[in-house]
């Protein structure tokens, strides 16, 4: 019963951080904002849900997977968000100021 | 089940099937082809989830990783070849922004008349799928009756590999054939990537092993659980794509038979085990049953190795000249 | 049951969709996405049918039947847009001929 609200409490929180992100997508002004606000968020929201997963995994290797994916998602963001904004970068567009 | 989980997988249920409806005309619709495209992957995801909800997490996994992953690298580089060849031929007849006129110049009433066929076309299919025999029992139960003589405990890996192993040689086939045919269409591009830069050489040096790793551990784990050959042999196909992007893309100057060898490799073994059974008085790919769990496993690894390379091969988009792009 | 319906309609739908695009657009590419939204109404129609049956679980041999299906449908996109990008070497137009012309 504990571990069910403890994975209920997580789950709610990393869809808290997606919704933020998500809202940051749509609502911030150019690329470079908007991947810092996607993959930042994401990650920590991926790392919330995983832990509450993780919370009712049945052995060690499942939360091993687990760990596993979320590692592999942040490693995959990041280098993502980089080539994005490399490539936005070599294309002329300028970062937004105010 | 309770009426509140009851209308929560509903409403999950429906959400689904509308946001697959929503991308799908999405990716149609879309002016910009990238966008499209981008869609597209985004779309493939959710069909992948959609395959959860059926309870075919196998479908699943090959959905992901064939459907989005790869036919969505598939349509981005072949985008891009498109682009750079128009931008280098400078189309003087034709505007460079053709590809955003979407429709044929179309009149009005054929235009009009797409619509009502199309309209009439999903009426009938939806009703058709309404009057199908409500609950036949289908070939689950004479596949679960059968199992334990097929060598493995999965039921999609028992069909594919045991029940309907023919289907499973022919479809072989079929991704051998279009490889021969793109080969047969063009060389490979000369440059495939510009400059990758070091955070993604070192993310794909990072990421190759632990890829390869887990295509390892799809293939094994087919045999008991969602897995198995073509999930693996497409995320093996991903590792090599990503070494591809990184820029290591020039072949050793020798000549091309280790990959020809492997490219038809998963096609020889399974013709080679179905070969000698007949050999050994039994028809073609009748596994004895006790052996048929290690003949499935030799089928598979040939197969995984097969299928990744010549996934890879199809990205690539053409035949690999001798000391150019591999 | 129900959910069975939605990924049947949908599937149906995308079906649909696919054709009207794959009639309407003159651009390959455009041909080529068309198809393969084409193909994932009918897998996801086939899986709601295997989806259907009484008794725990689906019936796999629609599922193995899809898993073909899918690696198929990626070989005929890759033969399709090398098909594509040599039409365009040669008419330097990603249309079929006859349709390059107003």
């Amino acid at each position: 019963m504990v571990s069910q609200a403890v994975t209920i409490v997580l789950l709610l929180a990393g869809a808290g951080f997606f919704l933020a992100g998500t809202l940051g997508l749509l609502r911030f002004p150019d690329v470079y904002t908007r991947l810092h606000s996607l993959t930042k968020a994401d990650n920590v929201g991926l790392g919330l849900m995983a832990a509450g997963l993780a919370v009712q995994a049945e052995s060690w290797a499942a939360i091993g997977k687990i760990a596993l994916i979320w590692l592999l998602v942040l490693l995959a963001s990041a280098t993502g968000a980089h080539l994005v904004a490399r490539s936005a970068l070599r294309k002329g567009i300028k970062p937004w100021t105010l | 089940m309770d009426v509140m989980s009851l209308a929560a997988n509903w409403t999950f249920d429906g959400l689904l099937a509308l946001a697959l409806l929503w991308v799908g005309w999405r990716v149609l619709a879309s002016t910009n082809l990238f966008k499209g495209i981008v869609f597209f992957i985004a779309f493939g995801l959710l069909v992948a989830l959609s395959w959860v909800r059926l309870e075919a997490p196998d479908v699943a996994l090959a959905e992901a990783a064939i459907g989005a992953g790869l036919t969505g690298a598939l349509l981005l580089a072949a985008l891009s070849r498109l682009r750079r060849r128009q931008d280098s031929a400078q189309a003087s007849d034709q505007p460079l922004d053709a590809e955003t006129s979407r429709t044929a110049r179309l009149s009005l009433g054929t235009q009009a008349l797409l619509i009502v066929f199309s309209a009439v076309l999903f009426v009938c299919l939806g009703t058709a799928f309404l009057s199908l025999p409500p609950l036949t029992p289908g070939l689950g139960p004479q596949v679960a009756e059968q199992l334990s003589a097929s060598g493995v405990t999965n039921p999609v890996t028992a069909v594919l590999l045991n029940f309907r192993a023919y289907d499973t040689l022919l479809e072989m086939g079929v991704l051998f054939l279009a490889l021969v045919a793109v080969w047969s269409l063009s060389p490979a591009p000369a440059q495939l990537v510009t400059a990758p830069g070091s955070i993604l050489i070192s993310f794909v040096r990072v990421l190759v092993p632990i890829v390869v790793l887990a295509a390892t551990y799809l293939l094994w784990i087919g045999a008991y659980a969602p897995g198995g050959a073509f999930q693996a042999g497409a995320v093996l196909a991903a590792a090599v794509v990503l070494i591809l992007l990184a820029g290591e893309n020039t072949m050793p100057a020798g000549s091309t038979w280790p990959l020809r060898a492997t490219l038809s490799l998963g096609l020889g073994v399974f013709v080679a085990v179905g070969m000698s059974l007949m050999g050994m008085g039994r028809s073609f790919l009748d596994f004895p049953t006790d052996q048929a769990g290690n003949l499935i496993l030799l089928i598979e690894v040939a197969a995984t190795v097969s299928i990744g390379v010549t996934l890879a091969a199809l990205f690539l988009g053409g035949q690999p000249q001798r000391g150019s792009p591999k | 049951m129900t959910a069975t319906m939605a990924y049947a309609t949908a599937g149906i739908g995308l079906f649909v969709l696919g054709l009207y695009a794959l009639s309407a657009y003159t651009h390959l590419l455009r041909k080529v996405i068309a198809l393969n939204i084409m193909a994932s109404g009918i897998f996801l129609v086939f899986g709601a049918i295997a989806h259907r049956a009484p008794g725990q679980g689906a019936d796999p041999v629609p599922h193995a039947l899809v898993i073909t299906g899918v690696v198929v449908a990626v070989s005929a996109t890759a033969l399709a847009l090398a098909l594509m990008l040599r039409i365009q070497a040669e008419t330097g137009q990603p249309r079929l001929p006859d349709e390059t012309s107003d």
